[in-house]
């Protein structure tokens, strides 16, 4: 089990939290938090076996938010010194006064227990960090070539980003937590140009970034061995493969692809913050508002959609949210309702007649000390049906079908309706079998219909957790890594576009 | 009681050169950035976040030979003490030793020292709202009054950087950068509205006037108006123009088009450079010195890529054109890419673009008065990479698109989602006008340095209706 770096704990972490909180309190905040936060970070990019660059960073600073005269002020800076802390603290408290003009909803939190001197490590084995970085090139190298040395291949670019994220919170409740969070996400694509024509195409490793250390690169939980041998038959096929007729399809979806389409059409979708408009000017609201908890149709009954902070190698999983509040796991939406939201301590406070309980759920989150905390997506997943069915007999329901694994290219509106997707294999499924691969496929849907269309849900067995590393909300933005676990999936009647008619060629 | 001694960004330059040479790094390029920001958030008429924050960068890029060649290293910290100096420069060095020859290696930059280089790093600080923040009260306190939601984000921030190296540089370039983006809309949340511009110091932006043009295109959106998906005549405001020039912006890489992955790929090999793209005098030019849009006028490069380098770092940057009436003139190169292509010149990426067609005059209010039937697009948003090989985009309208019939704006339209390529957009476009500073509504809160005419295209694909709004 591994334990949180010494060298963050040397930091003197509850001394400059006494000092912030006791000046915030001083100057009149009714509640006052403190965050000192690590973040480390290495980038390997390597370009035809060949490294390209490489860099490690850290980002160490500290910020306070405070609660005064009913009115949020957050400020953060860089010196880890007390002096600094206490300045912190009273330019987040000169900060609410000057906002305070403009503030018309007095800030009320929801009540939490408190964790006095806490401390979480997420589930990996091998800090990347940890290892020397001539190690690390040579594996990516090793994997680069098997690529490049397959026919057909022209070019080859292998990524690999690995964060270690120490972070302690305190606040004037009492609470104070210290966490380390690991997480890598590596990235590996075959191209093919054909010579004559100059049409191109690439081929993307599958893998997505996981809550794991670098044992994930050398197969823990990714089998990189038997990927990285299909990847340029895969490329081939494809290069080769007939363009798609458009119409309308029944799709097996392979949780490589629809964790995606979750993320964006379920993830954002049930996010209160959007709900109630404060993503408005961003990122957008979203179609299933707070009118609609317990009532609206999200999709067939035999969806299930949890949200949760506590998924063993979960992107989203945390020992305590940056507001204090512990891990939990949720329904989002049962038997196809709308049944619950991802909240934050004041979202949880103001709507808790209309929610029915009075706790966050703690998706509270802050992408580095420098930025405020605001509600991020927890891990929301699909959850498999008991003895339900493998992804060969799902494919075994289509008699006119298309098979999508991995994902590629995506897009929502700003209301969580309309998405278009896009993927790296799409296989034409005839009469209950795989029938080759097809090209310049595209699939487009609205979201309570698409969900609606939902046939069948695969068991446990199909169940494959995917993710993303970048995703963006808030002004100024903030970037959130999140997991979405799935089984495959049948859904009947999408609607597939033929992405070389849509270009107008 | 901690102390810490906090070093200059001067300080920390010539502590970190010397600390790299004393290692035995042969070469070493140091980027020290002072970032201070303060930002407002609103919704549904109240203020919801704010922030004042003050943040530092040191990179640290050590050259060592490696055989017949040079290896580089890179490391980076926020906020760097004396002794944390110590450890980012060991591992920048170590991190050159433990890598090859580097395929983009060239000799560092040789040295200038700028005018100004001991100043202090410029700052900002809610201070920047002095005026601002009150007329923004009054504005959300008047749209609650008119039962309208305002929604929206002000954001400056200052950048101050610094750059030395052990071949003499000593650069500094202090950059601001601000802007507001504004959601309006109707009471009962059925119409939408946007309006966003960046600025320098806020001097220029009235919160009212916002509000009163979101009132405006509100009061458009009386009359609804449903029209299908289809190939309509479209005209795109300079805003939805940048957001989609900002992709073929970010596209100009020349390593990728010389591998033939890129839209800017010749079918046959090699790139499209003196290829025409466009039948029309379009341009498209970057200039770190252009007034209003100023950018860091030397490369700054924190890592390699198939358009820039960190042993570029610190290159003068000299205006120049992407492509000249309609002929794709240059690609992003770096010294070692440029080599690689043969390109014509060394041309690294540049913070600014001006998009414009030569001769174009009038505004978006001139290409409405032309149009006969067709769509007003205000912006557009989640634009992402549907074919790499055409630039093939999709993404969505958004918070304003309006129908156009003899002329005029006669009320508003429902969203859709759009399949366009932006290199097909130039060569089709049939009437535009003149290029104004603009803010993308997708791209602009991390790239906000545009200049973009209105154009008028007769056949934008609208692929589908979405029922957003």
């Amino acid at each position: 089990m591994p334990e949180v770096d010494a060298s963050f704990l040397a930091l003197p972490r509850h001394e400059l939290a006494s000092a912030a909180l006791q000046r915030a309190k001083d100057l009149g905040a009714t509640f006052a938090e403190f965050r000192l936060e690590r973040i480390r970070s290495e980038s390997i990019s390597l370009r035809d076996g060949v490294l390209e660059s490489a860099s490690d960073d850290e980002d160490l600073g500290l910020a306070v938010r405070v609660i005064h005269d009913g009115t949020w002020g957050f400020a953060a800076g860089v010196a880890l010194s007390t002096d600094e802390a206490v300045r912190i603290a009273e330019q987040a408290v000169h900060l609410a006064q000057v906002s305070r003009p403009i503030n018309s909803e007095p800030i009320e939190l929801a009540d939490e227990p408190v964790y006095d001197d806490v401390t979480w490590v997420s589930e990996y084995e091998i800090d990347p960090l940890s290892l020397p970085r001539a190690e690390k090139v040579a594996l990516l190298t090793d994997y680069s070539n098997r690529l490049l040395q397959a026919e057909g291949v022209s070019h080859v670019t292998a990524h690999v980003t690995s964060v270690n994220e120490c972070k302690f919170y305190a606040n004037s409740e009492g609470t104070s937590t210290t966490q380390q969070r690991v997480r890598i996400g590596p990235d590996i694509q075959a191209i093919a140009v054909d010579a004559e024509t100059g049409r191109f195409d690439s081929m993307a490793s599958c893998v997505p970034p996981a809550g794991r250390g670098w044992e994930y690169m050398t197969g823990t939980g990714w089998n990189w061995d038997e990927e990285l041998a299909q990847i340029p038959g895969w490329l081939a096929e494809k290069m080769a493969a007939p363009s798609v007729e458009a119409g309308a399809y029944d799709l097996v979806i392979d949780p490589t692809n629809l964790w995606l389409t979750i993320h964006e059409s379920i993830g954002h979708a049930t996010e209160l913050d959007r709900a109630l408009g404060y993503e408005a000017n961003y990122a957008g609201t979203s179609f299933a508002t707070l009118d609609k908890l317990n009532t609206l149709k999200y999709g067939s009954p035999v969806m299930h959609v949890t949200g949760d902070r506590i998924a063993e190698h979960g992107l989203s999983t945390v020992g305590y949210d940056d507001e204090g509040v512990a891990g939990q796991q949720w329904d989002l939406v049962k038997d196809g309702i709308l049944v619950g939201y991802q909240v934050d301590r004041r979202m949880a406070k103001v709507n808790e007649g209309v929610l029915g309980t009075s706790r966050s759920n703690g998706c509270a989150y802050a992408d580095s000390a420098g930025h405020i905390p605001i509600q991020r997506m927890a891990n929301v997943s699909l959850q498999p049906v008991p003895d339900g069915p493998s992804t060969e007999e799902l494919i075994a329901k289509v008699k006119n079908g298309i098979y999508i694994v991995g994902d590629k290219s995506w897009s929502i509106d700003m209301q969580r309706y309309n998405f278009q997707f896009t993927g790296q294999r799409f296989y034409k499924i005839t009469d209950g079998k795989l029938d080759g691969q097809l090209r310049d496929v595209a699939y487009q849907a609205t979201t309570t219909d698409f969900w609606g269309s939902m046939e069948a849900v695969g068991g446990p067995q199909t169940y494959v957790l995917g993710g993303a590393l970048n995703c963006g909300k808030a002004q100024p933005a903030q970037s959130g890594a999140v997991t979405h676990g799935c089984p495959s999936a049948l859904f009947r009647g999408v609607r597939i576009l033929n992405t070389t008619q849509e270009a107008g060629r | 009681m901690t102390t810490v001694i906090q070093l200059t960004p001067q300080d920390t330059i010539e502590r970190a050169l010397d600390l790299a040479a004393a290692e035995g790094a042969d070469g070493c390029v140091v980027l020290v950035a002072e970032t201070s920001s303060a930002n407002l958030r609103w919704a549904n008429n109240t203020l919801t976040t704010n922030g004042a924050m003050r943040g530092s960068s040191v990179t640290v890029i050590a050259t060592v030979g490696a055989g017949e060649g040079t290896a580089a290293g890179v490391a980076g910290r926020s906020s760097a003490t004396e002794a944390e100096l110590r450890d980012l420069v060991s591992a920048a060095v170590a991190a050159a030793r433990a890598a090859g020859p580097a395929e983009d290696a060239r000799p560092l930059v040789d040295g200038t020292v700028s005018p100004g280089w001991d100043e202090e790093p410029d700052e900002t600080s809610v201070n920047v709202y002095e005026k601002f923040a009150p007329a923004l009260g009054e504005a959300l306190s008047r749209a609650g009054k008119e039962n309208r939601w305002l929604y929206g984000f002000a954001d400056h921030e200052v950048i101050t950087l610094y750059v030395g190296s052990s071949t003499g540089l000593r650069l500094r370039q202090s950059l601001p950068r601000g802007f507001v983006t504004a959601t309006g809309k109707s009471g009962d949340l059925s119409q939408s509205a946007w309006v966003g511009a960046a600025t320098r110091d806020f001097s220029d932006i009235d919160p009212l006037a916002i509000d009163a043009e979101l009132t405006r295109r509100l009061g458009w959106a009386t009359r609804t108006i449903a029209v299908d998906a289809g190939r309509h005549p479209t005209v795109l405001t300079p805003a939805a123009v940048a957001d989609l020039a900002t992709y073929v912006y970010w596209r100009l890489e020349g390593r990728d088009a010389y591998e033939g992955r890129s839209v800017f790929s010749k079918p046959s090999g090699g790139t499209r450079i003196g290829d025409v793209l466009s039948p029309h005098p379009v341009g498209l030019r970057s200039d770190p010195r252009l007034a209003g849009l100023e950018s860091f006028p030397f490369a700054v490069a924190r890592s390699s890529g198939g358009s820039s380098s960190v042993f570029d770092n610190g290159l003068t940057l000299s205006a120049t054109d992407w492509i000249r009436g309609g002929k794709l003139e240059n690609l992003m190169q770096s010294r070692f890419t440029a080599d690689l292509t043969g390109a014509p010149a060394v041309t690294p990426p540049i913070g600014n673009y001006v998009l414009s067609v030569d001769g174009a005059t009038g505004s978006v209010d001139d290409l409405v008065a032309g149009l006969d039937r067709g769509l007003l697009v205000t912006c557009l948003w989640y634009i992402r990479v549907v074919e790499p090989q055409t630039l093939l985009l999709t993404g969505l309208t958004r918070d304003g698109v309006y129908l156009v019939e003899n002329g005029e704006v006669t009320g508003a339209v429902n969203n859709f989602r759009f399949n366009e390529s932006p290199v097909d957009l130039l060569a089709r476009f049939t009437a535009a006008g003149a290029t104004v500073p603009s803010f993308s509504r997708e791209w602009g809160d991390e790239f906000s340095r545009t200049a973009t005419p209105p154009l008028l295209v007769p056949d934008f694909n609208m692929s589908s209706v979405s029922q957003a709004n």
